[in-house]
């Protein structure tokens, strides 16, 4: 083989190689997008029914139920317009608590938001910018904008 | 008092490194060797100011002024000293002291260890430095000073963030710190040759060792932040490919591949505006990192602290930087040009494709962390990009990368062939394909086609590292430190690699709820969970679990794990118990009362997780290694 054409088959390995790597990388790109949707846009419709997504808003006051003894937990997720309800098996972050701003991943089965994982953040006084954006006036929002 | 004399040291170190700068910059280009000279006492100067300043801050904090804001927001009667040292630099306004502190202490080193660089290219790297403090203390000083005064006092604080408090995260922010501002003194020779013209292997000798400690710095920095996030934060996971982490991750791909490039820069005179422009995205990366930190404009379970009018300051300065420094990038290097070629198998093309690979890398983790910025910009929904994106895309360039660093190596300069190595290296690959079978499907019993890609990738990686070191010694009986801290690090890379093979594929994490006597069963251990009591700790409550951990019936540990309720902000944290081994951890996280006597517990077995950060010490052991050779003080004593 002469360099130059072993340099040409270097190049094409090369492309080739880049080529399928973006394919791949956009791909799970694709996949991997999680779209954020507020109460009132699961409630409209808006928030698809059989992919994962985000939801997020205040826990509302004396929502949460427990079944004693159990992981299994529910509780109401509002921006003050709409609500959604949430079910979660598993251990709950620790500033999760009523009142609280939170995120939830995962899907809609039957109007229910089944969720597999729950996110609050580390500053009891933050809100996830999503969640202070999406709560509907005239209800002041809480500890927003710190 | 002192908090005012604080302030007023750091409106003299603003003015100090505004001398810095011109002096620097004005005393390079006008040929004025009186200013040139003056470089020293004035870079000696900020350092003064800017450790006077964090030393009035740090006062504050011992002596529990709460007339001071920020030491009310974030210290308390009742925090341990430990803790009100590291709260200095738990926020926002501290943590900006800390950064310029280190910036000027960069600065000290570079004007201290470079009287051998030619004058005028001494002077250009210390007025750049300059320039970097002078936008710095300006941010400090105009949005976000440490001192105001809060009148009336408090009389009592806040308390500092509760995660806050712990020996790796007092330690965490200052290690990566260094790693952050490091990159600064690569940028700054970086720009200084541009002005220069000076592009030549003399530059990349006198920028290599900088780098490679600002790198060094940045491995133990981020390693620390990663253990730390996993027995506090994190419930045992140890990267979360959230933006903050991402923030620290892409400097230290950019820095690690501007560390190889400068490699072939210095030895062969090759690459050289790649170099420059590799620096210049390090250091940009490094502000991005702060710019995304601190601004607030991305949601992330790290960021604290966070104001968008701050943020825009910081994109104003992070645009000035990397807009000036690749204009000028643009006009000069041009000007380069290289005539020397190289053949495909050669030490050049293992580098080339190293830089590919790991400014590749360093795109894909780009593209999906400020993606979701984008998309809200121009309101095309609200998204996330999560960890399964990351998982799959930064495998693309990784896995070849590190096979090719086990063959790269060992690869001589412009045209060798492997020749006689190609045998030796097919039989280490092999032995490592044997080791990683059995690993897997020995020890572990299972094993999909990835775990054994990955475990036999870091098994040859260690193995050609050793090879090397052996070989040298053997053949040649000569090894430098330099050679010697390369395969140092290639060989901690190797143990990182087993580290993530070995806990992403058999890693086990249970949520059970548990009464007092009940019994779980993960992996080939049992967790029997005791009971809870209360207990009180210096500035919080907490209920704290025990459990013993038994395998086949022999008592292996017992743990206790707490649920803390921090008195000042009550606010609940989870203190994990975790058993610490070579081969294993085991992990017990107390969760909340689920009534009926049963708590709520995670447990997990995460095989090798040790050997990640492990390896990181080693990779930023080698770096060391490898600064120390005679080639870097000869030249700095006078070459």
């Amino acid at each position: 083989m002469t360099p130059r054409r072993k340099r040409l088959y270097a190049l094409i390995a090369i492309v080739a190689g880049v080529a399928v790597s973006a394919a791949i990388a956009l791909k799970a790109f694709n996949n991997n997008m999680l779209y954020f949707y507020d109460p009132s846009q699961v409630a409209a419709g808006v928030a698809p029914l059989h992919k994962t997504f985000r939801v997020g808003g205040m826990v509302t006051k004396g929502s949460v139920v427990r079944a004693p003894g159990s992981l299994e937990v529910r509780f109401v997720v509002t921006d003050f317009q709409h609500s959604v309800t949430v079910s979660y098996s598993g251990l709950l972050p620790d500033l999760f608590r009523e009142g609280q701003g939170i995120i939830a991943h995962g899907h809609l089965k039957d109007g229910m938001f089944m969720a597999d994982e729950v996110l609050a953040k580390h500053d009891e006084k933050y809100m996830p910018p999503e969640v202070a954006k999406s709560l509907k006036p005239p209800v002041a929002r809480p500890g927003a904008g710190t | 008092m002192i908090p005012e004399l604080g302030e007023y040291a750091l409106i003299l170190a603003f003015v100090l490194a505004l001398a810095q700068a011109v002096f620097g910059l004005g005393g390079a280009y006008f040929q004025h060797r009186s200013w040139m000279e003056a470089l020293t006492p004035t870079v000696t100067g900020v350092w003064v100011c800017m450790a006077a300043s964090f030393g009035c801050l740090t006062y504050a904090f011992v002596t529990h002024d709460f007339s001071v804001a920020y030491v009310a927001n974030n210290s308390n009667v009742a925090l341990p000293l430990l803790y009100r040292v590291a709260a200095v630099w738990g926020a926002h306004e501290g943590s900006l002291l800390l950064w310029i502190l280190i910036l000027a202490t960069w600065a000290l080193a570079v004007a201290l260890c470079s009287s051998t660089l030619p004058a005028a290219f001494r002077a250009r790297v210390l007025g750049v430095l300059g320039l970097i403090a002078v936008g710095f203390l300006s941010f400090t000083i105009a949005t976000s000073s440490p001192f105001l005064r809060l009148i009336p006092a408090a009389l009592d604080g806040a308390d500092l963030n509760p995660i806050l408090q712990d020996p790796a995260l007092a330690a965490h922010p200052p290690i990566l710190y260094m790693g952050y501002v490091g990159t600064a003194v690569a940028f700054a020779f970086a720009v200084a040759a541009m002005l220069s013209g000076q592009m030549d292997a003399a530059w990349a000798r006198w920028t290599r060792p900088w780098t490679v400690m600002a790198w060094l710095f940045l491995t133990i920095g981020i390693a620390l932040g990663s253990w730390w996030a996993y027995y506090e934060l994190g419930w045992g996971g140890w990267w979360f490919w959230d933006p903050v982490e991402n923030a620290s991750f892409m400097p230290w791909l950019t820095a690690t591949a501007l560390i190889h490039s400068l490699a072939v820069t210095e030895a062969k005179g090759l690459f050289k505006s790649w170099t420059l422009l590799l620096a210049i995205f390090a250091f940009s990366l490094s502000l991005l990192g702060t710019f995304l930190v601190r601004s607030g404009v991305l949601v992330s379970v790290h960021a604290f602290a966070s104001d968008p009018s701050r943020g825009l300051f910081i994109l104003g300065l992070l645009l000035f930087f990397i807009v000036g420094s690749l204009a000028l990038y643009a006009v000069r290097a041009s000007a380069l040009k290289t005539n020397t070629g190289f053949s495909l198998v050669s030490r050049e093309s293992f580098l080339l494709l190293n830089n590919a690979l790991l400014v590749a890398a360093a795109a894909l983790i780009l593209t999906g962390t400020l993606w979701p910025l984008f998309m809200d910009a121009f309101n095309l929904g609200k998204i996330s990009v999560g960890p399964p994106y990351f998982n799959v895309v930064f495998l693309i360039p990784t896995l070849p990368l590190i096979a090719l660093l086990g063959v790269g190596m060992h690869a001589g300069w412009t045209r060798a062939m492997l020749g006689s190595k190609r045998t030796a290296l097919i039989g280490i690959a092999g032995g490592a394909a044997l080791v990683a079978a059995f690993v897997a499907l020995g020890c572990y019993g299972s094993a999909r086609l990835l775990t054994i890609v990955g475990f036999t990738a870091g098994f040859f990686v260690i193995g050609s590292s050793s090879w090397f070191v052996l070989h040298r010694l053997l053949v040649k009986q000569h090894l430098k430190r330099a050679a010697f801290g390369m395969a140092l690090a290639h060989a901690g890379v190797g143990v990182l690699v087993i580290g993530v093979t070995g806990v992403s594929a058999y890693k086990v994490e249970k949520d059970l709820s548990l009464a007092p006597g009940e019994t779980a069963q993960i992996a080939d251990y049992s967790f029997e969970y005791m009971g809870a009591l209360p207990v009180a700790g210096p500035n919080y409550d907490a209920i704290e679990g025990r459990v013993v951990i038994r395998k086949h019936d022999v008592r292996v540990d017992e743990l206790t794990t707490q649920k803390r309720i921090f008195r000042a902000q009550h606010q609940p944290m989870t203190q994990a118990g975790i058993s610490v081994g070579w081969s294993r951890d085991l992990f017990v996280a107390l969760g909340e009362d689920l009534g009926a006597g049963k708590w709520s517990m995670r447990i997990q077995y995460k095989p090798l997780v040790r050997f990640i950060w492990l390896g990181a010490l080693i990779m930023a052991l080698g770096g060391l290694i490898a600064v120390m050779d005679r080639r870097y003080r000869s030249a700095a004593k006078g070459a």
